[in-house]
C-alpha cells in the first residue's frame, strides 16, 4: 500500500480546470518529484496533498485512509507531514523560535525541543544565527530555516515546493545537498515540485511530468528523459531536436517518416498514417563536410546558422530545411572549421531517433 | 484677564503641590479608563480573532458596521447605558447607575468597535503565507490564531492605546451614567465641564493640563509602538 495515493483528483477555480484527472502513488521512503512549467498546477497539487484545500473531486489517501474530507482528522494527518511553501516566510521572531514552533504545537517537552532544534540548526548550518530575528536573514538562509522548521518535526512526508527557486547556484546546491542528506538520513517520503528538470533528475527516484494540469508521464528520471511519451513532455525535458512528420511506411518496425523536406528512418511500433515527432539528441548527431558512406540511415545537408561554445563542447545549429542542433567537441569543431554559413552533412542512426506521438 | 492669569498660576501650584483633590480625580480617571481599556481588550482580542478566522454569511457587513461605530457619539452610549441601568430599565435592579462600575461598562462599549476594527484590520494585513505556514506545520486553529496575533502584537497594542485615549478624554458617558459625584465618580472630564461654571477655574485648569499631558503621553507611546 502506498503511503500517499491521489486518485482522480480534479481542481477547478471558477470555470478553469487547474488539475485534471491526477493519479499519483508515492511509496514510503520514496522521493517523488512533480516537474512542470510555471502555472502547471504544481503548487495547487501539493497544497491539496497537505490538506490545505478541498479538491473539486477525487480522493486523497494517506497511509490507506481516505483523508479528503475528514475534518476531525485533518490536524492529526497534517502533523505527520510538513510542507515547505514555494514562497518561504518566517515568523517575526528568532530563528530558534521559528524552528521550535512545530514542536511546541505538538506538545514536545522543552528539553527535548532544545536538543532537536540545536541538532537541526547544525545540520542546516545556521547555529550562529539561532538568536537572530529570522526577518533579517537572506533568501537562501530563509529557505534553510523553512526546511529546518519542517524536518525538525520528523515528518513522515516532506512536501517541498520549488525549494531552490530564486536562489543563486551556490545556495541552490547547498539546498540540494541538504535535501539529499534528508533523503539519505531519515526515511522521509519526499514529494517535491520543481520546474527544473535536472533538479528532479538529481533528487528524485521517480518523477511525474505535470503540464497544463495533467500528469503526462510518470517514471524514473532516466526513462522520462530518454523516452518522453509525447511532444509536450519531450519539449519540457529539453529534447532539442523535435521534428514533426507522418509515418508513410513501416516494415519490421523500421518506419519512414515524411517530414516535408525529406524523410527520416527510425524504429517504432506506430502504424502508417500516425502523426509523430522524431526526437534526436544533439550528441547523437555526427557532422561531416561531405557525405560519408556509413551504416547510419539518416543524412541531411544544411548550412550552419549558429555556433555556441559550451566549455569543451560546441553547440551547432544547422538549417537543413528544418532546424537541427548538434553537439560536438570543440576540437572537432575547430578541425572541421565549423563556422557560420558553412555547409555540412548531419548524420544520425535510425536507432538514435526516438519517436513520440503528437497530441494525446 | 488678570483673573485668568492668576487661575493659571494657581492651577500650576495645585499640580506641583500634588493637591489631594486634583490627584484623586486624575487617579480615578486613569483607573476607570485603564480598567475599561483592559477589559475591552480581553473581550476584543479573542472576538476579533474569532471574526477574522471564521467565514460566515454577513461577515463583510459586520466589519462595515464595526467600522461605522468607530465614531460612536459618547452621549448616545451614555443614553443607552443610562436607560439600561435606570430604575425602570432592564438592569435597574442592579443599582449600578452612578457608580464607577457602570462608567467602566460605558467606556468599554464606546471603545469596543475601535479595538475590534483595528485588530481585525491588523490581522487582515498578515501575509496569508504566514497562516499557511502555521497550518502546515501542524498548528491547531487556536495555535494559528495565537501565532498570527503575535505577528501583529504592536498593531494590537496600538489599537489598545487608541482605545485608552478615546476612553480617558470622553465626557458624555462619564457625566450621564457617572453623575460627577465628588469623591466617587468625579473624573477629569466631568470635573472640568461642571466645575468651571461654578467658578472653580483653577481646579479645571489644573485638570485640563493633566489631561493634555496624558494625551501627549498616549500619542508619544502610540508613535513609538507604531514605528516598531
Ligand atoms: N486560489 C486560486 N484562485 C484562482 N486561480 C488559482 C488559484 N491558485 C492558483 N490558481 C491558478 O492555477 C494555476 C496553477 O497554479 P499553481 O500555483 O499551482 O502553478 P505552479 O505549477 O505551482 O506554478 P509555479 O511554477 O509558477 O509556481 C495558475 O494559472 C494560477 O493562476
Ligand atoms: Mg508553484
Amino acid at each position: 500500500m502506498s503511503l500517499i495515493e491521489v486518485v482522480d483528483l480534479h481542481q477547478k477555480y471558477g470555470e478553469r480546470d487547474i488539475l485534471k484527472n491526477i493519479n499519483i502513488r508515492v511509496d514510503r521512503g520514496e522521493a517523488f518529484a512533480v516537474i512542470g512549467p510555471t502555472g502547471a498546477g504544481k503548487t495547487t497539487l501539493l497544497r491539496l496533498i497537505d490538506l490545505l484545500g478541498l479538491p473539486t473531486s477525487g480522493r486523497i489517501y494517506f497511509d490507506g485512509i481516505d483523508v479528503t474530507e475528514l475534518r476531525r482528522m485533518k490536524l492529526e494527518v497534517r502533523r505527520r507531514m510538513a510542507f515547505v511553501l514555494q514562497k518561504p516566510v518566517v515568523f517575526n521572531t528568532s530563528v530558534y523560535n521559528n524552528i521550535a514552533y512545530g514542536l511546541k504545537w505538538r506538545g514536545v517537552r522543552e528539553s527535548s525541543i532544545r536538543k532537536k532544534v540545536s541538532n537541526i540548526l547544525e545540520m542546516v548550518d545556521l547555529l550562529a544565527y539561532r538568536k537572530s530575528n529570522a526577518r533579517t536573514l537572506s533568501g537562501g538562509e530563509v529557505q534553510r530555516v523553512a526546511i529546518a522548521r519542517a524536518i525538525v518535526n520528523e515528518p513522515e512526508v516532506l512536501l517541498l515546493d520549488e525549494p531552490t527557486a530564486n536562489l543563486d547556484p551556490i545556495s541552490t546546491s547547498k539546498i540540494e545537498e541538504l535535501v539529499a542528506n534528508i533523503i539519505h538520513r531519515y526515511d522521509t517520503t519526499i514529494i517535491m515540485a520543481t520546474h527544473d528538470m535536472s533538479q528532479g533528475q538529481r533528487l528524485a527516484d521517480r518523477i511525474g511530468v505535470l503540464i497544463n494540469g495533467e500528469i503526462l508521464q510518470t517514471g524514473v528520471p532516466r526513462d522520462v528523459f530518454s523516452s518522453p511519451l509525447n511532444r509536450e513532455v519531450a519539449e519540457f525535458v529539453g529534447v532539442e531536436n523535435i521534428i514533426d512528420g507522418v509515418i508513410v511506411s513501416s516494415q519490421d518496425k523500421v518506419v519512414t517518416i515524411d517530414i516535408g523536406s525529406g524523410v527520416i528512418e527510425a524504429i517504432s511500433d506506430y502504424a502508417v498514417g500516425e502523426e509523430v515527432c522524431a526526437c534526436v539528441r544533439p550528441e547523437d548527431i555526427i557532422l561531416a563536410l561531405s557525405r560519408v558512406s556509413s551504416s547510419a540511415r539518416n543524412s541531411f545537408f544544411g548550412e550552419i546558422t549558429q555556433v555556441v561554445s559550451l566549455g569543451p563542447l560546441s553547440r551547432i545549429e544547422i538549417n537543413c530545411g528544418f532546424r537541427l542542433v548538434a553537439l560536438v567537441t570543440k576540437r572537432s569543431a575547430e578541425e572541421l572549421n565549423l563556422t557560420r554559413t558553412k555547409k555540412v552533412c548531419a548524420t544520425f542512426k535510425a536507432t538514435g531517433v526516438h519517436i513520440v506521438r503528437r497530441g494525446r | 484677564m488678570t483673573e485668568i492669569w492668576q487661575g493659571f498660576i494657581k492651577a500650576i501650584e495645585l499640580i506641583v503641590s500634588l493637591d489631594p483633590e486634583v490627584m484623586e480625580i486624575a487617579g480615578r480617571s486613569l483607573g476607570i479608563s485603564m480598567t475599561s481599556c483592559l477589559l475591552a481588550s480581553l473581550v476584543c482580542i479573542p472576538l476579533a480573532s474569532l471574526i477574522y478566522f471564521h467565514n460566515f454569511p454577513g461577515k463583510r457587513v459586520l466589519i462595515n458596521i464595526i467600522q461605522t461605530f468607530f465614531s460612536l457619539p459618547t452621549v448616545c452610549v451614555g443614553l443607552f447605558v443610562f436607560v439600561l441601568f435606570s430604575r425602570a430599565g432592564p438592569l435597574g435592579g442592579t443599582n449600578l447607575l452612578f457608580t464607577p462600575t457602570v462608567m467602566v461598562l460605558g467606556q468599554m462599549i464606546l471603545i469596543t468597535p475601535i479595538l475590534l476594527g483595528l485588530i481585525i484590520s491588523a490581522l487582515s494585513g498578515v501575509d496569508k503565507a504566514i497562516l499557511d505556514t502555521a497550518i502546515s506545520l501542524g498548528a491547531s486553529g487556536f495555535q494559528v490564531a495565537a501565532v498570527v496575533l503575535r505577528e501583529v502584537r504592536y498593531a494590537v497594542l496600538a489599537a489598545i492605546i487608541m482605545g485608552f485615549g478615546r476612553a480617558i478624554s470622553e465626557v458624555g458617558i462619564a457625566l450621564m451614567v457617572g453623575g460627577n459625584i465628588r469623591g466617587f465618580t468625579r473624573v477629569i472630564t466631568t470635573a472640568i465641564s461642571l466645575e468651571t461654571s461654578k467658578g472653580e477655574l483653577e481646579l479645571s485648569l489644573a485638570l485640563g493640563m493633566i489631561l493634555i499631558f496624558l494625551a501627549l503621553v498616549v500619542n508619544v507611546t502610540l508613535n513609538r509602538v507604531q514605528q516598531r
